[in-house]
């Protein structure tokens, strides 16, 4: 198949779509914390962008995409993109190399929720560059480079195990790792700006169209199948999210906009296999469920406070799983455990399990070899006084 | 009339503030403040480079009250805000000379 320009225009603004949910996780998890971790939280999030922008084209697209060795890895054949080149099978190879760079910096931004307030900015360099060739490469292999997952025809069609689960799980670990902010549960750690969250928000749900519809990498009906469910999606999580707080107090609009991402993350590896009914059931069913494991974190005590596990972790296995319930053949090519096919939703759930221990394990195995070789916490001033201050020597209040 | 003016962590205003409302003070004025005291803020250091922080953010607390209340005040406020570490913080007592109802 040759280049078809409709195509290539059409994921070339999907990449640029995606990049933009980086900044958006930023400034979501940003307007969460206290005032004096802003701008660090902002900052996390363009770090881990540049890091991996440059890991991917090194040799994090050659590991992710290379030729596949056990079902694990791929080979190092393509690093420094050696030939990868400006043909390619509909869009150009480099662009296709850009668009899996976009998911796997946005993952990388996800697990910052996992050191809000705590971590240090070198330490959080080094982990991030050894999570994205350790964890993240592997998975995208897995589900999309020709791994095990793929193989046995596990469904992810634009990064539920692979982005979410992994982030979510990753953020859980770290957290676990770094040990809860001084005074996390004695003192108020309110969101300081709500509005900046709803920015984040809006940029992550605006984002998605790119980030789902694109995964199609064609301008098709799949992709605009893709784009409905996920707004549906989006939606039904939200408005499901809100229901849910408001019965237990007020509806808050930082809760109804966690329920879209829920929703978002949940339809996200089901986006090219199922129709618009199951979507809204989807992304209902995410919202009920993240916010429950929201509620189960709090009552545990734990500090990952931004959510990325509940939301992303709980959602991102919950959505692999619907995928392998609600799949109809008539979208992707392949029925679901409601149409009778109960062996794609025991290989879903095999897909998710595998995924979450891999990615919770070796995250913690990192988490504590950085810790061990350079310290992955600040000192205990620096806390006090905000990483915005202490690690870039910036501030909210100059 | 006394006005009572303690500047508190702000991680300890919701201690202050609900000894104070234990003790039936409820009425209050809180602003968020920066400032430094004998220690000149908090000294970080990186890579053996002094980084001074000074003007830490902190949480100014005033209440205007009869003169029998300000030193009981005073203690409410020093026991809910104390950590123990430096910065945790001054109260001055100051007189009032008038107070007038807005509204009436």
């Amino acid at each position: 198949m040759p280049i078809d320009s409709g195509d290539t225009a059409f994921i070339i603004i999907c990449t640029a779509l995606v990049m933009l949910m980086t900044p958006g996780v930023g400034l979501f998890y940003g307007g969460m914390v206290p005032k004096k971790n802003i701008i660090s939280m902002i900052g996390l999030a363009f770090v881990a962008f540049a890091v991996v922008s440059i890991q991917w084209v090194l040799f994090g697209y050659s590991l992710a995409f290379g030729p596949d060795i056990g079902g694990f890895i791929g080979g190092l054949d393509y690093a420094l993109l050696n030939g990868v080149g400006l043909g390619g099978e509909g869009i150009p190879d480099l662009l296709f190399v850009v668009f899996q760079l976009v998911f796997a910096a946005l993952t990388v931004a996800i697990i910052t929720s996992g050191g809000a307030g705590r971590i240090k900015l070198s330490a959080f360099i080094v982990f991030a560059l050894l999570w994205t060739t350790l964890v993240y490469d592997p998975l995208a292999h897995w589900a999309w480079g020709g791994g095990w997952a793929s193989q046995l025809g596990a469904l992810d069609f634009a990064g539920g195990t692979v982005v979410h689960i992994s982030s979510g799980f990753g953020a859980l670990a770290l957290a676990l790792v770094l040990g809860a902010r001084k005074g996390f549960g004695k003192y108020a750690m309110e969101p300081s700006n709500i509005p900046i969250t709803l920015l984040g928000a809006a940029l992550l749900w605006f984002g998605w169209f790119g980030f789902n519809a694109g995964s199609e990498l064609a301008a098709d009906a799949i992709a605009a199948n893709a784009f409905l469910v996920t707004n549906t999606a989006a939606a039904a999580g939200a408005l499901a999210w809100m229901g849910a707080s408001w019965i237990n107090g007020k509806p808050s609009t930082l809760g109804f906009v966690s329920g879209g991402i829920a929703g978002l993350v949940a339809i996200t590896p089901a986006a090219g296999f199922v129709d618009m009914p199951a979507s809204i059931v989807i992304g209902a069913l995410a919202g009920l469920i993240c916010y429950s494991a929201l509620l189960w974190r709090q009552r545990k005590g734990l500090d990952e406070s931004l959510d990325a596990w509940a939301i992303h972790g709980v959602g991102g296995f919950f959505g692999a799983l619907a995928t392998g319930i609600f799949a109809v053949a008539v979208i992707g090519g392949v029925d679901g455990l409601i149409y009778g096919n109960v062996d794609q939703f025991l290989i879903q759930l095999l897909d998710a399990v595998v995924a979450m221990a891999y990615a919770f394990v070796v995250t913690f195995v990192i988490a504590k070899i950085v810790d061990l070789v350079m310290g992955l916490r600040v000192e205990e001033t620096e806390e006090y006084v905000g990483l915005d201050l202490s690690q870039h020597g910036e501030s909210m209040d100059a | 009339m006394k006005k009572v003016e303690a500047i508190i962590r702000p991680e300890k205003l919701e201690d202050a503030k609900s000894a104070l409302d234990e003790a039936g003070y409820y009425a209050m004025t809180v602003t968020d403040v920066r400032g430094r005291g004998a220690q000149r803020g908090i000294s970080l250091q990186f890579r053996g480079k002094k980084v001074n922080v000074d003007l830490i953010p902190k949480v100014k607390l005033e209440m205007v009250v009869e003169d029998e209340s300000a030193e009981k005040i005073v203690k409410i406020i020093q026991k809910a805000a104390f950590t123990g570490e430096a910065g945790d913080g001054k109260i001055f007592i100051i007189p009032v000379d008038g107070a007038y109802q807005v509204r009436t």
